[in-house]
């Protein structure tokens, strides 16, 4: 029984796929921090790195929609700004009335939610794209070059490889009340609301502690490979003019926006 | 010396046998066994005891079965080989007392391989996992990369280097937790469980895979078969003691001493 729900990597040999796994890191997250400073209602802008992301995505390879079709996962957690559209002064559109409080909606709100939107949805596609075209261990290694504490690419890297582990005891366990779940043929039965969520938390705490005495078996598997309380790893990468060059290209093409957005 | 045959089992009653001892196998030229264990005790945490004054020699080039019911102390003793585990008792690998200082030094002379791969291969790729052992012993760069090629090699599993290691089958994985610690290069090779949950064909490469290795080899396990035919001395333990250790023609006639420990002959 395997999961691999989780496995974002799409196999190819894209221009893409094969720069360095740091170039790619460091350029998605300049991306990222280049959204960020697009200040509001910068519609060209924000236009600009779209038709970059998409250009990316067909030099990688993927359909049109590919990035698109992946990233309205994401796009829930940006309604979080919401709260933006009530928050800024300006000149207002709606009012509510709730109870003792009044809600203004204001253009500039409206403005700041509609940027705020954008911008996270641009960056959620970057990372899609970043992880469709690295494979995992690839994004840990350039992680741990770029010197990102050790502690913190250790934990990712653990998780990672235990997710699966994880997943696979859970539906184990899931699997195994459903096949305990009979009912009367007549209907009814099943228990109460009450029961049942005792149930489903004793299944997460069995979880709990499985993953923690696993975790006390991995770390004896260490020890016994000598492991005395810092990883290391070999370096398998080295960085190349092409490289460099997509590297440097990427990153002019961000300052251009900037100054783009600012005219 | 030779093994000893007869203990008193956890009920406390005096089992006596009359089987022959086994032959040690030839010492090494310093004289030494590979490794002496000396009436060791342990208890966990909880207070449960799990070993009971445990001695056991093992010579160079043996290689021994160590048998027994769920619960007997098969795991908790080859945790303590390398000292991952601390009992009261002495230990010694070769003429290395397994002490605090000498555990980096222990752990390279000592493999052990972990009855669950998922347990043993951690690291995202199997590379990375083989050059796990290599790399905290400090070794360059270049001899790791050998080393992760040597193991793969005897374990037949050269094309793998790169693989994730969650899309492995068991039977890969089995081989591969081997490697990760073969790339050690060490003495002696401890195995917990190897056989368990294979198809017939894995398990039969398994086999042949540790027939091969000309390594000291302490394995436990359910499997009497493969007992018979790999082990030429094995240990029989229960409720945390050894009940008796000889060679595994004359206990596996024993049918007695096999049912009294919840045993079977192949």
């Amino acid at each position: 029984m395997h999961v691999d729900l989780f496995d974002r990597f799409r196999a190819g040999a894209s221009p893409i796929h094969r720069l360095d796994p740091r170039v790619k890191v460091v350029v998605a997250v300049l991306f990222i921090l280049s959204n960020v400073l697009l200040p509001d209602g910068a519609w060209l802008a924000f236009a600009l790195a779209f038709i970059g992301l998409l250009f990316l995505n067909a030099l990688a390879g993927f359909d049109l929609l590919f990035l698109i079709t992946r990233s309205f996962v994401a796009l829930p957690f940006a309604l979080a700004g919401v709260s933006a559209v009530f928050a800024l002064p300006g000149r207002p559109l709606w009012a509510w009335e709730i109870g003792p409080w009044q809600l203004v909606a204001s253009d500039a709100g409206l403005l700041r939610f509609a940027s705020l939107l954008t911008r996270s949805w641009l960056s959620v596609q970057m990372a899609i794209l970043l992880t469709a075209t690295t494979q995992f261990p690839d994004l840990i290694h350039a992680l741990r070059h770029l010197r990102v504490p050790q502690v913190l690419v250790a934990v990712v890297s653990f998780m990672y490889r235990y997710l699966f582990v994880l997943t696979d005891e859970a539906m184990r366990l899931l699997r195994a009340r459903e096949a305990r779940s009979a009912r009367p043929a007549a209907g009814g039965g099943g228990g109460s609301l009450a029961w049942r969520a005792w149930v489903a938390g004793n299944m997460a705490g069995q979880l709990f502690l499985r993953s923690y005495e696993r975790s006390e078996r991995v770390y004896a598997a260490m020890q016994a490979r000598a492991y005395r309380g810092h990883l290391l790893t070999l370096n398998p990468h080295e960085l190349g003019a092409y490289d460099w060059l997509l590297g440097a290209a990427a990153v002019g093409s961000l300052i251009l926006l900037q100054v783009i957005a600012r005219l | 010396m030779s093994p000893i045959v007869h203990r008193e089992t956890h009920d406390g009653s005096l089992e006596v046998s009359s089987r022959e001892l086994a032959q040690p196998a030839a010492p090494s030229k310093d004289g030494r066994p590979a490794l002496q264990v000396r009436q060791l005790d342990f208890s966990y945490p909880d207070g449960h005891t799990a070993l009971r004054n445990v001695s056991l020699q093992v010579q160079r080039g043996e290689k021994i079965a160590l048998v027994g019911p769920n619960g007997a102390g098969k795991s908790t003793l080859m945790l303590h080989l390398n000292g991952i585990l601390r009992g009261e008792g002495e230990i010694f690998v070769g003429e290395l007392p397994v002490v605090e200082a000498n555990l980096p030094a222990v752990r390279a002379r000592v493999g052990l391989v972990f009855q669950n791969p998922d347990d043993q291969l951690f690291s995202p790729t199997v590379f990375e996992d083989v050059a796990f052992g290599p790399l905290h012993l400090g070794l360059p760069e270049e001899e790791v990369r050998q080393r992760v090629a040597n193991a793969l090699e005897q374990v037949n599993m050269r094309a793998y280097g790169e693989r994730l290691s969650h899309h492995l089958s068991l039977g890969e994985k089995k081989r591969i937790a081997i490697a990760t610690v073969l790339s050690m290069e060490p003495e002696i090779l401890v195995l917990d469980e190897p056989s368990s949950g294979l198809d017939p064909r894995a398990r039969r490469g398994l086999i042949e895979l540790l027939d091969q290795l000309p390594l000291t080899i302490l394995a436990a396990t359910h499997d009497m078969p493969m007992v018979r035919d790999l082990f030429h001395r094995m240990v029989i333990m229960d409720g945390g003691a050894i009940i008796a250790d000889g060679p595994t023609e004359a206990l596996l006639s024993d049918a007695a001493l096999l049912e009294a420990h919840g045993l079977e002959a192949p």
